[in-house]
């Protein structure tokens, strides 16, 4: 009984050793055990790459400290982005679709349960290769351990003129390894989408996760094998004597920015497009009114994923294109601001006329439609190039993107958290913790983010150890790193509150929130078949109509 | 318990999905697509620029035979798959080996070319730019041939076990679409190392 | 008035808001004001002293007019939402209507959104056209600057002249403008070159070669630093752009120009200097040391910092970067030269007479 088995303590069990269910664990091809590990495997790189940051920030606490050396600092800001996109984040939210898709879409499990499992040791494994850099190669100058070049890897900064050593090799493989991980899960989930829906359940009837997930899958195709492309060059340039990013023989240093960008900016949405489907579920039930505008959010998240495409040269402005070239990523990114942006519209909609619960997923989803719309205008400003070129590489385009990583999408992985913890353990998570932990995390957030626009209009660059006093900088920073200490205090609240209340919550039962999809059609947690029986479904809200057989969904769609 | 689920036998019929591992080896061919279009782009924005070394014109020799053996493999393969539908395992397995067989002077033709390449010409990945986008596509290539060879292979060695039949055919279907893919990246090869990028 | 049924929490949120954007309103006013010229070293944006900077100045009040609009509008939308359509005790059991959409309403945030977006980017397009395909007039300053791990090398090709970190150009006067045009290269990696009052920054990037041009409306000091992560001390490779009069421009070209007079006194730190390493690295005219992998030091002492601005130039400074570089610059290229006391002194005294 593979999910049943994280209900049932061993009191109740009589005396099974713990090496079997490790062993279960370990070979799982359960989408919900698999869906569990890829959540804890992020959990546990969330608290490593969040420790440094809090390194980083102690360090820019005042002007030329010396908390760490500037070597240490540069592997720390390698490692956090590193760490948060491919090792927090990616695995997050494909651990969440794992968990949710089949049975969302009433399937008993994802189409290749095998590669399933594979996907997701690769994964592990790219990050258990990177965090062994801290003991193994060495970086810039044989001077230090773990990669220090950036989380883009610029050349020819990682040429092997520049980075002897292997520590950006740990960068490339690790990265390489896991983002064939993540090519075969969008691959498993495009074919469980496609392939593995309940009877009655056309695409037009998915519950909105499940064609956020479908595009978010596509794009990962797409884009992740341009970066692995270029780490493959990247590698042959190291190891075999090649020339791609060489600029001594003629090879050219734009040529990895563009190939990383074309990865790099679709992976953006990547992250966000997933945050944008849990609001979608979450908003409706704590509303207690369907998503306002189905069909637009599908059209809109689907014209995302093809513009997204178009846009990724506003990520390198300043390398000195034509003005014709600017011109037309200018264009490309105002015009994906449009399906973006109206998407809020959407989701005030879905609000507006309800019922609102402010219980604390959708606390966190509330935050996320204010914090979403500074993000995305910062965005908007960032896109006008020539403003891009005095913004660009400065604390102002730290301060936007993690306004849209933890802003946006961080706080609706918490949504998530709290929405669906009582689905995968069958208990409640503490409402009082949660909301202490949304109001310290709200308050250390916007002392961080909020404040961080500032030094970066003051000529604050991005990547620097340590900072000339008397430029106008000094207070912002000091305020910045109080702001994270907080943020890292709620977050460990956040944890203490997921360990209690799986020994000491209450039970949660099949749908404590009186919610209208599949998976809440189930027990808590939901049995290793999922359902007795496949489910035939008639409207996007299968619950609704039978919880409503007066006035059902399948009568207006 | 899902109340909701009613007998399913007079939806069944309607409710027809793609076959999954259909959808997963597209998904597949999709993002090797997408690696392949960064080699090609590579290589095409480096043509012309090596400073040093032979270049294309003075060294490369056109593979037309060799071409003309992986095109026809694809023609094989998919009879090969016809075949096997109607239950012909004999014809089944002699296109299959027919198939092998091409694909693998394919192989040989494009060793014996880096062989030439690398001894009379002095031309190796490190030399210069063309060397370096030259071997790695082409070498990406010839990768991915010897991993559809070993595929095929296996279960050519299933076949002579007698355990492919018909009903095998929706998968053995899915492997010939890898095959095909590959194919399809050599004319794309082809195309731009021979012909545009001289 | 009944306040059993308010779900506090939206409301304290709400408020949290107002209060984080009356906060912000302020910041941003704070911002905005000038402040005196010549005294402030803030590298601010949204204070320019150069046509490009003034031009990106004016687009972005214009862009952040029309996004400040756009949240306002949005922003109170939600605090309405979150405020009138919450869940009271009061209420009726039973769900709201259930709304799926309304296509009027949805095209309309759709249309408006694009008339915006078009509007931003035509006015972005003329910047972007108006900065880079400016018309170069024919009496520029002409300045290449090629980035290193981790300083500035500024040769002016025109006057004959090299030097490093500390960039002199003329102002410019609008009726008959000078500006300076900067032609990019890099020796090593991905470099920037940011001074925010005087121009957008653009990359120095090795085997290309970018422009940017600026023309200074005032005479100062103007900072900035490489803006693109390239080793372990980006963080210390300063910019300094001193903007002079025509006539004090003049003047410092043609010092630039003379050879560093001979100083007998300085004879043993010479010797020092021309037989140890120093001369792979170095070169300082008039003599046999042509390195050029280091700063020129022909006219050392006219610089008012060292090590690209991570310490000032005195000798003491100056002594303890020959000796020890760690110690003000660690992970920087220049190498720890093993040098005597003596020898050391002698060569202080020699590089002080590099005026």
């Amino acid at each position: 009984m593979s999910s049943d088995a994280i209900a049932i303590r061993a009191a109740e069990v009589g005396g099974r050793p713990w090496v079997e269910a490790l062993h279960d664990w370990i070979t799982t091809v359960d989408h919900k055990r698999l869906g569990i590990l890829y959540i804890l495997f992020a959990l546990l790189f969330l608290v490593i790459g969040g420790l440094e940051a809090i390194v980083i920030r102690i360090q820019l606490m005042r002007p030329h400290n010396d908390f760490v050396s500037p070597q240490v600092f540069n592997r720390m800001f390698t490692m956090h982005g590193t760490t948060m996109i491919f090792f927090v984040i990616m695995p997050f939210m494909f651990g969440f679709a794992n968990y949710l898709v089949p049975l969302m879409i009433g399937a008993r499990d994802m189409a290749f349960p095998r590669l399933n499992a594979f996907s997701f040791w690769l994964t592990a494994f790219g990050g258990f290769l990177l965090y062994f850099s801290f003991l193994g190669g060495s970086g810039l100058y044989g001077a230090g351990s773990a990669p220090d070049v950036g989380w883009w890897a610029y050349a020819p900064l990682t040429s092997r003129a520049f980075s002897p050593g292997h520590s950006a090799d740990y960068w490339t493989i690790a990265v390489l390894v896991s983002g064939f991980g993540s090519i075969g899960t969008a691959t498993n989930i495009i074919a469980t989408i496609l392939s593995m829906r309940c009877p009655g359940m056309t695409l037009g009837r998915m519950p909105l996760m499940g064609w956020m997930t479908l595009v978010m899958s596509g794009l990962v195709l797409i884009s992740i094998s341009p970066l692995s492309a270029a780490q493959i060059m990247l590698l042959v340039d190291r190891y075999l004597g090649g020339h791609f990013f060489d600029t001594q023989a003629g090879g050219s240093a734009t040529l990895w920015m563009h190939f990383f960008w074309i990865f790099g900016h679709p992976e953006v949405y990547i992250l966000v497009i997933p945050a944008f489907a849990f609001a979608s579920e979450i908003i409706p039930v704590f509303s207690r009114k369907p998503i306002f505008g189905y069909p637009v959010m599908v059209a809109a998240t689907v014209c995302i994923g093809f513009i997204s495409m178009s846009v990724w040269a506003h990520h390198m402005f300043t390398i000195g294109m034509d003005s014709a070239a600017n011109t037309f990523f200018v264009l490309t990114t105002m015009a994906i601001a449009v399906p973006t942006g109206i998407k809020i519209f959407n989701w005030l909609g879905t609000m507006w006329g309800g019922k609102l619960q402010f219980k604390t997923p959708m606390l966190f989803c509330v935050a996320f439609l204010f914090q979403f719309l500074i993000a995305g205008l910062t965005g908007v400003m960032l896109g006008t190039a020539p403003f891009n070129w005095q913004l660009s590489g400065s604390y102002f385009v730290i301060a936007h993107f993690h306004y849209v990583i933890v802003g946006a999408i961080l706080f609706c992985m918490f949504g998530a958290i709290y929405y669906w913890y009582p689905k995968i353990t069958g208990r409640m998570l503490n409402e009082t913790l949660g909301k202490l932990h949304f109001w310290l995390f709200v308050i250390g957030f916007h002392l961080t983010f909020d404040a961080m626009h500032i030094p970066g209009v003051l000529g604050m660059p991005r990547r620097i150890y340590t900072f000339e006093p008397g430029r106008g900088w000094d207070s912002w920073n000091f305020i910045i790193s109080i702001g994270a200490f907080i943020q890292g205090v709620a977050t460990l609240l956040f944890l203490a509150n997921l360990v209690v209340s799986y020994f000491k919550g209450p039970r949660a039962g099949n749908d404590p929130w009186d919610a209208w999809t599949l998976e809440w059609s189930v027990s808590s947690p939901p049995p290793a078949y999922n359902f007795a029986a496949i489910p035939t479904v008639e409207s996007r809200r299968p619950l609704w109509d039978r919880k409503h057989p007066e006035d059902p969904d399948s009568r207006y769609e | 318990m899902s109340a909701i689920s009613t007998p399913i036998a007079q939806t069944a019929a309607a409710w027809k999905l793609p076959y999954r591992s259909k959808v997963g080896m597209a998904c597949l061919i999709i993002a090797e697509s997408a690696i392949f279009t960064i080699f090609v782009v590579a290589y095409l924005y480096y043509a012309g620029k090596s400073m040093t070394g032979p270049t294309p014109r003075e060294v490369l020799a056109t593979p037309i035979f060799y071409t003309i053996c992986l095109l026809s493999s694809s023609l094989t393969i998919h009879f090969a798959a016809r075949f096997l539908e109607r239950g012909g395992r004999g014809a089944f397995l002699g296109f299959w080996f027919l198939t092998i067989a091409l694909g693998g002077l394919f192989l040989f033709g494009t060793a014996q070319e880096w062989h030439r390449l690398i001894y009379e010409h002095g031309l190796t990945i490190s030399t210069n730019l063309f060397g370096t986008t030259y071997y790695s596509l082409v070498g990406l290539h010839a990768f991915h041939v010897t991993v559809g060879l070993i595929l095929l292979s296996i279960v050519f060695l299933f076949g002579l076990a007698g355990r492919v039949g018909s009903d095998q055919s929706a998968r053995v279907e899915v492997l010939s679409m890898y095959w095909h893919f590959v194919d399809a990246v050599w004319v794309v090869v082809f195309t731009v190392v021979y012909i545009l990028g001289r | 008035m009944n306040l059993s049924g308010v779900e506090w929490e939206g409301v304290a949120r709400r408020a949290a808001g107002i209060l984080f954007l009356v906060l912000g309103l302020l910041l941003a006013a704070g911002l905005c004001t000038a402040s005196t010229p010549g005294e402030n070293p803030v590298p601010n944006i949204f204070e320019p002293h150069s046509t490009p900077a003034d031009s990106i100045f004016r687009l972005s009040g214009f862009v952040l007019a029309i996004t400040g609009m756009i949240f306002l509008v949005v922003f109170i939308l939600l605090v309405y939402v979150v405020v009138k359509f919450r869940a009271r005790t009061t209420d009726s059991p039973h769900e709201p209507a259930q709304v799926y959409g309304s296509t009027q309403i949805e095209l309309a945030w759709t249309v408006i959104p694009i008339l915006i977006v078009v509007v931003l980017f035509l006015a972005t397009t003329r910047v972007i056209h108006a900065i880079q395909d400016a018309p170069k007039p024919a009496n520029a300053v002409e300045v290449i600057a090629i980035g290193h791990q981790f300083w500035w090398e500024f040769r002016y090709p025109a006057l004959g002249i090299v030097t490093a970190n500390e960039l002199h150009i003329p102002v410019s006067d609008p009726a008959n403008p000078t500006p300076t045009y900067l032609k990019l290269l890099s020796a090593d990696t991905d470099h920037s070159f940011w001074v925010p009052q005087l121009a957008g920054k653009t990359d120095l990037i090795p085997n290309r070669v970018n422009t940017m041009w600026m023309d200074p409306h005032r005479t100062g000091i103007f900072l900035g630093q490489c803006a693109q992560y390239c080793g372990t001390q980006h963080a210390k490779m300063l910019l300094q752009v001193i903007v002079d009069s025509r006539e004090d421009f003049q003047a410092w070209a043609n010092a630039q120009k003379q050879l560093p007079k001979q100083d007998e006194s300085a004879s043993a730190g010479r010797n020092v200097f021309e037989t140890t390493a120093c001369v792979n690295c170095h070169a300082v005219d008039g003599t046999m040391a042509t390195g050029r992998f280091g700063p020129d030091l022909t006219h050392l002492m006219s610089r008012s910092t060292i090590a690209s601005g991570a310490a000032e130039n005195t000798p003491e400074k100056l002594r303890l970067w020959i000796q020890n570089p760690d110690a003000i610059k660690p992970g920087s290229l220049m190498p720890a030269m093993k040098l005597s006391d003596t020898e050391l002194d002698a060569l202080v005294r020699y590089l002080e007479t590099l005026r």
